[in-house]
C-alpha cells in the first residue's frame, strides 16, 4: 500500500507560520524577566518578517491546504494593509496605559493573533477557514478593547463588542449552514457549483443564507444598520487599538466579502446586488448624519468609518475588476488617512485633560503645528479633497460604480461627502480657527485627584517620536499618493485583477 | 512653459515656509511677479490666429484611470491666466506692505491658491480641471477662516462658520461635477479606452438623455461658484468675513472659473443639453443681473456692494455665453477680464477706506476727494469702468454681449439692458458716498501712500490700457471662442442639424468622397 505524503506548500503558508511563531515568542517573552520589555520589538520583527514573506509570494497565486486558503495578490495586498496598521498600532502603543496594565507581552501577542486572523481571512476560500479566521480575528480584539482595565469605558467597550460581535458571528454561521445545506459544499467554488448543479437559482433558502451571511459581514465591516456598536466600541477601546480595529478589521472583512460574494455567490448577482447597494446607501446616510453632532473625535471617526464602509461597499456591489481594485486602493488610502488622525488623538489624549474630545485639538495649529498638519491632511483626505489619496480613492470608486451602471450610488457618495464636510471641517476649524486663548496642553484638572483617566500622563507626549513619527508618516503618504497615485493604483489594480483574471 | 506657470507659485510658497518671517512677504511677491513674467512671455509668444492649443503638455498621470496631466493655452484661457497672475501680484503685494499674522502660512496658502486657480484654467483634462477646481477652495477655506473677520458681534457669522457655509455650498456643486465628469468619460468611452482628455471627449458625443443630467451637475458647480441668483447664499457672509488681500483675488478671479467652465466644458461637450436649457440658464442670468443690481444699491456695506455688483456682472457674462453666438461669447470673455480688473482695485480701495475710516459702512464715509484727489481719481476710473462708460473696455464687452443676446433672444436682451442702467446707479452711489458728500467727524483723509499706489496704479493702468485697445483681447480670443460655440451656434445642435437635413444631404455626408477611398 502506497502512502502519499500530502504536498505541503511551505512557501505559501510561510507568512502564517511566521506570525504563529512570533505570537508564541512574544507571549513567552512576558515570562522571562530580561525579555519583558522587548515585546514591542519582537512584534515589529514578526510583522516585518511576515510582510517580507508576503511580498516574496507576490504575483504567484496558489491554492493552499486542499483549497481552504488561496494566497493571491488580493490576499497579499489586504494582509499588507493589516500588517502596516498593526505596526502603527505597536508604535502608538508605546507608553500606552493599556499595555502596562494588561501586560505588554499579552497585549502584543493578542495583537499578533488578530493579525493572524486577518491574514487567514484574506485568504479564506472555504466556509470553515472563513469562519475560523473570522473568530481568530475577533476574539483577541474583544479582549484588546478591554485592556484599559481601570477605565469603565474600556471594559464596556470590550463587553459590547463581544456581545454584538457574537451575534454577528452567529448570524453568519447560520447563513453558512443554509448554504451548506443547499449545496453540500463548504468551499466557495463548490458552493457555486452546487447552486448551479442543484438548480438552486433564486431558491428562497439559499437567498436566506446569502442574506444572513451578508448581515454577519455587515456587522464586522460596521455597515449600517448593523453599526450600532461601532461608536461605543471605538470610543471605549484604547486609541491605538481603535486605530487598528478601524482600519485592519475593515480591510480583512472586505477581502472576504469580495471573495465570498464573487466566487461562491457570483451567480446570484441579481438577488444580492441591489440589496448590497441599498445597504451601502443606508450606510452612507446613517454614518454621515450620525457623525455630525459628535464631540468625541473617536466617536466621530467611528461614524465616519460607517460612512466610509458604505462607500467601499460600492466596490463590492459592482463585482468587477475595477470595483475590486478601487476597493483595495480605498482601503490603503483609508489606512493612511485614519492612522494619521488616530496618532494625533493618541498624542493629545496623553497631554491634555480632554481625552479625545474635540476641545483637545483646539488651537493645535499654533501650538503644535507638527500634529496639526497631519490631522488637517487626514480630515481633508477623508472629506475627499484633491491632492490627497482620499480624492483619488473616491475618483476610483466612482469610476468603478459608473462603469458598473451604479451611477445613482456614485451620486450618493457625492451627497454623503457633502454632509461629511460639516464634521471633518469642524475639526480643522477647531485647530486653526478656534478662539485664541488658554492652552489646553498639560492643564491640570479643575478638581485635583479626579479620575485617573482625566490626568494627562505625559505633558510632552506630542513631541515624542512615537507620536509625531507615525502621524507625519501617514500624512505624508496620504499626500504622496494623492499627487503621485500611480504606484498605489498599480498595486491595487494588480490585486483587483487576480479575482476575476 | 505651461507647467512652469502652474508650479512656480507653489514652489515659491514651499520655499517661503523655510524663510525668516520678515522676508517671506517679499519672497511671495517675487513668486507672483515671476509667474506674471512667465504668463506675459506666454502671451507674447501666443499665436492669435489659431484656435489650437499652444504650449501643450500631455503626460499620463494615472494611466489606469485614464487621467492625463494635460495643460495648454488657447484663446479661451490666455487672458484669464494673465488676469490671474496680475491680480495675484497685486493682492500679494498689497498684503506684503502690511503686517500679517502667521505670515508664513498666509503667503503659502495664497501661493497654493494661485497654483490651483491657474491649474483650473490650464487643465485640458476634464478630471484635472475638476481636481484643481476643488483644490482652489482649500486654501481659501483656511485664508477666510483663520485670517477672516468675526462678524458675530454685528449679527453675522463667525469667520469659520461663514467659510464653512461657503465650502459646503461650493463643494455641493463640485462633487456633483466630479460624478458628472467621470460619467462623461465612462459614457463616451462606451467600454473602450477611458480618457478624460477634453479634446478627445469632444469627438465622442453623448446621447441627449445623459447630456441632460450631466449638464445640470456641471451647471450647479459653475453657478454656485459665480455665484448666480438663488445659489449665492454663501456670498454675503464669505465676503464679509474674508481678509481683504485674499478677497481681492477671490472676487477677481474665482468667479470667472465658473463662467470659463461653461465655455471650456459645457458648451462643447454637451451641446444638445445646452441648447435645450438655454432659456433656463438665461432666466437665471437675468435674475442675477436684476437681483444683484437691486441689492447693490440698497446695501450700505462696501464689501457687499462690490459683492452684489459681482453677482450682476457675472449674470451678464453668463447671459453672453448662453446667447450661444460668437458675439455673445466674445463679449463674455472680454467682460470676464474686465470685471476682474475692476473688482480687484475696488477691493483695494475698500481696504484703504477701511483703514482710514475704521468702518465698512458708506454712511460713515465721505468727503475723501477733497484731501485725496489722486485716490479719488483712481476710484473714479474704476467706478466709470464698472458702469461700462462708453470708451471703457467694459462698454465694448457689454455691447458685444447685448449684441449677441439681441440676435438670439430679443426679449432677454431688453431685460438685460436694464442691468446696464442700474450698474450706473450703484457704481456712482458708491463713489459719491465715499468720496464726496460731507466728511464725517474724525475721519482721516489723506492721499494714498506710495505703497498702495504701487498696487493700485498698475491695476488702473490695465483698465485704461484695455479701454484704449480692447482688440488686444478680442482678436486673440475670437478663434477659440468660435470653436467653443460652434456646436451650439444659433440654437442648432449637431443632432438637430442632422434631423433637419434632407435625405440627399445626409447621403452626401455619409458617402465618402471618391478621393478618400484608397
Amino acid at each position: 500500500m502506497n502512502f502519499h505524503e500530502p504536498h505541503i506548500d511551505y512557501a505559501g503558508i510561510s507568512p502564517v507560520i511566521a506570525l504563529t511563531v512570533g505570537l508564541c515568542v512574544v507571549l513567552l517573552s512576558a515570562v522571562f524577566k530580561p525579555l519583558r520589555r522587548s515585546a514591542p520589538l519582537l512584534t515589529m520583527l514578526t510583522l516585518g518578517v511576515t510582510a517580507g514573506l508576503l511580498i516574496w509570494q507576490w504575483d504567484d497565486p496558489k491554492t493552499l491546504i486542499t483549497g481552504a486558503l488561496r494566497l493571491d495578490d488580493l490576499a497579499i495586498s489586504i494582509s499588507l494593509i493589516a500588517i502596516l496598521t498593526a505596526a502603527f498600532c505597536v508604535v502608538l502603543s508605546i507608553r500606552e496605559r493599556a499595555t502596562e496594565e494588561a501586560g505588554s507581552g499579552e497585549y502584543h501577542a493578542l495583537l499578533l493573533g488578530s493579525v493572524l486572523g486577518m491574514v487567514l481571512l484574506a485568504q479564506a476560500t472555504n466556509l470553515v477557514s472563513f469562519f475560523v479566521a473570522l473568530e481568530m480575528l475577533s476574539i483577541p480584539l474583544y479582549i484588546l478593547c478591554a485592556t484599559n482595565l481601570r477605565r469603565e469605558g474600556s471594559l464596556e467597550s470590550g463587553l459590547k463588542y463581544l456581545i454584538v460581535g457574537s451575534i454577528g458571528s452567529a448570524t453568519l454561521l447560520y447563513g453558512m449552514a443554509f448554504l451548506y445545506g443547499g449545496t453540500g459544499a463548504t468551499n466557495f467554488a463548490g458552493i457555486a457549483d452546487g447552486i448551479a448543479r442543484n438548480g438552486l437559482d433564486g431558491d428562497p433558502l439559499i437567498l436566506i443564507g446569502i442574506a444572513m451571511a451578508a448581515v454577519g459581514l455587515a456587522f464586522k465591516t460596521s455597515i449600517a444598520p448593523f453599526h450600532q456598536w461601532t461608536p461605543d466600541v471605538y470610543q471605549g477601546a484604547p486609541t491605538p487599538i481603535t486605530a487598528f480595529m478601524a482600519v485592519a478589521t475593515k480591510a480583512a472583512a472586505f477581502a472576504v466579502f469580495l471573495r465570498f460574494f464573487d466566487v461562491a455567490l457570483g451567480s446570484q448577482l441579481d438577488s444580492w446586488q441591489p440589496a448590497l447597494a441599498a445597504l451601502a446607501a443606508i450606510s452612507i446616510v446613517v454614518g454621515n448624519v450620525g457623525a455630525l453632532g459628535q464631540d468625541s473625535l473617536k466617536r466621530m471617526l467611528g461614524y465616519s468609518g460607517v460612512a466610509q464602509a458604505g462607500y467601499m461597499l460600492g466596490g463590492v456591489v459592482v463585482l468587477s475588476d475595477a470595483g475590486t481594485s478601487s476597493l483595495v486602493f480605498y482601503l490603503a488610502a483609508y489606512a493612511f488617512m485614519n492612522l494619521a488622525a488616530f496618532a494625533v488623538i493618541v498624542g493629545r489624549e496623553r497631554e491634555t485633560i480632554y481625552g479625545d474630545d474635540i476641545r483637545a485639538v483646539r488651537g493645535l495649529g499654533v501650538e503644535r503645528p507638527l500634529l496639526a498638519w497631519p490631522l488637517t491632511i487626514s480630515m481633508l483626505a477623508l472629506a475627499g479633497l484633491p491632492a490627497t489619496a482620499g480624492f483619488i480613492g473616491k475618483l476610483y470608486l466612482i469610476e468603478a460604480l459608473v462603469e458598473g451602471d451604479y451611477t445613482w450610488l456614485a451620486v450618493f457618495i457625492a451627497v454623503g461627502t457633502m454632509i461629511s464636510l460639516a464634521y471633518y471641517l469642524r475639526v480643522v476649524a477647531a485647530m486653526w480657527m478656534g478662539p485664541e486663548g488658554e492652552s489646553v496642553t498639560g492643564a491640570t484638572p479643575v478638581i485635583a485627584g479626579a479620575s485617573p483617566e482625566a490626568d494627562p500622563v505625559d505633558p510632552e507626549a506630542s513631541r515624542r517620536w512615537y507620536i509625531v513619527g507615525p502621524a507625519l508618516l501617514a500624512a505624508a503618504a496620504t499626500v504622496f499618493f494623492g499627487v503621485i497615485p500611480q504606484p498605489l493604483v498599480e498595486f491595487a489594480s494588480h490585486a483587483g485583477s487576480t479575482l476575476f483574471g | 512653459m505651461s507647467s512652469a506657470i502652474l508650479w512656480a507659485p507653489l514652489a515659491f510658497g514651499l520655499v517661503g515656509l523655510f524663510l525668516p518671517k520678515r522676508a517671506v512677504g517679499w519672497w511671495a511677491v517675487l513668486g507672483t511677479v515671476v509667474t506674471l513674467g512667465l504668463a506675459i512671455a506666454v502671451a507674447i509668444g501666443f499665436d492669435g490666429n489659431s484656435s489650437a492649443l499652444q504650449y501643450a503638455v500631455d503626460e499620463p498621470w494615472i494611466s489606469g484611470l485614464g487621467v492625463d496631466y494635460s495643460l495648454g493655452v488657447d484663446g479661451l484661457n490666455l487672458f484669464l491666466i494673465l488676469l490671474t497672475t496680475v491680480l495675484w501680484t497685486g493682492g500679494v503685494a498689497f498684503a506684503a506692505f502690511r503686517e500679517q499674522e502667521r505670515a508664513k502660512t498666509f503667503y503659502f496658502l495664497m501661493l497654493v491658491a494661485e497654483t490651483a486657480t491657474l491649474g483650473s484654467f490650464l487643465a485640458q483634462d476634464l478630471l484635472l480641471f475638476v481636481l484643481f477646481f476643488d483644490l482652489m477652495l482649500v486654501p481659501f477655506y483656511f485664508l477666510f477662516g483663520a485670517w477672516g473677520h468675526d462678524r458675530s458681534a454685528e449679527g453675522g457669522l463667525t469667520a469659520s462658520a461663514a467659510t464653512l457655509k461657503m465650502i459646503v455650498y461650493t463643494l455641493i456643486g463640485s462633487l456633483l461635477m466630479l460624478v458628472a465628469a467621470i460619467a462623461t468619460a465612462v459614457l463616451a468611452a462606451d467600454g473602450g479606452h477611458l480618457t478624460f482628455s477634453i479634446a478627445s471627449l469632444n469627438e465622442h458625443g453623448l446621447t441627449q438623455g445623459s447630456q441632460r443630467w450631466i449638464f445640470w451637475f456641471f451647471a450647479a458647480a459653475f453657478l454656485v461658484k459665480m455665484p448666480a441668483f438663488l445659489l449665492h447664499g454663501w456670498m454675503p457672509d464669505a465676503y464679509r468675513a474674508a481678509p481683504l488681500p485674499a478677497l481681492v483675488v477671490f472676487s477677481g478671479v474665482l468667479a470667472k472659473v465658473g463662467a470659463y467652465g461653461f465655455l471650456r466644458v459645457v458648451l462643447p461637450l454637451f451641446p444638445d443639453a445646452t441648447v435645450e436649457f438655454q432659456e433656463v440658464i438665461l432666466i437665471i442670468a437675468l435674475a442675477s443681473i436684476l437681483y444683484g443690481s437691486v441689492m447693490a444699491f440698497t446695501q450700505t456695506n462696501v464689501r457687499l456692494i462690490a459683492g452684489y455688483s459681482s453677482v450682476a456682472q457675472l449674470g451678464f457674462i453668463t447671459a453672453g455665453i448662453f446667447a450661444l453666438s460668437a458675439d455673445g461669447a466674445d463679449g463674455a470673455v472680454l467682460q470676464m477680464v474686465n470685471h476682474g480688473l475692476v473688482v480687484a482695485p475696488l477691493f483695494v480701495i475698500v481696504a484703504i477706506l477701511l483703514e482710514r475710516t475704521g468702518s465698512e459702512d458708506i454712511r460713515e464715509m465721505g468727503g475723501m476727494a477733497l484731501r485725496a484727489p489722486v485716490l479719488a481719481a483712481l476710484f473714479l476710473i474704476v467706478a466709470l469702468a464698472t458702469l461700462a462708460m462708453p470708451g471703457s473696455a467694459n462698454f465694448v464687452g457689454e455691447f458685444y454681449i447685448l449684441n449677441g443676446l439681441f440676435e438670439a433672444k430679443i426679449v432677454f436682451a431688453f431685460i438685460a439692458i436694464s442691468g446696464v442702467a442700474m450698474s450706473a446707479y450703484y457704481a456712482l452711489r458708491l463713489y459719491q458716498q465715499t468720496m464726496h458728500n460731507r466728511k464725517p467727524e474724525g475721519l482721516l483723509s489723506r492721499e494714498i501712500g506710495l505703497r498702495d499706489g504701487l498696487v493700485l496704479v498698475p491695476l488702473v493702468l490695465c483698465i485704461l490700457g484695455l479701454a484704449l485697445y480692447p482688440q488686444l483681447v478680442l482678436e486673440r480670443t475670437a478663434p477659440s471662442v468660435d470653436k467653443s460655440v460652434s456646436r451650439v451656434r444659433d440654437g442648432e445642435t449637431p443632432s438637430a442639424r442632422l434631423a433637419s437635413m434632407s435625405k440627399q444631404e445626409l447621403k452626401e455626408i455619409l458617402t465618402p468622397a471618391p478621393g478618400n477611398t484608397p
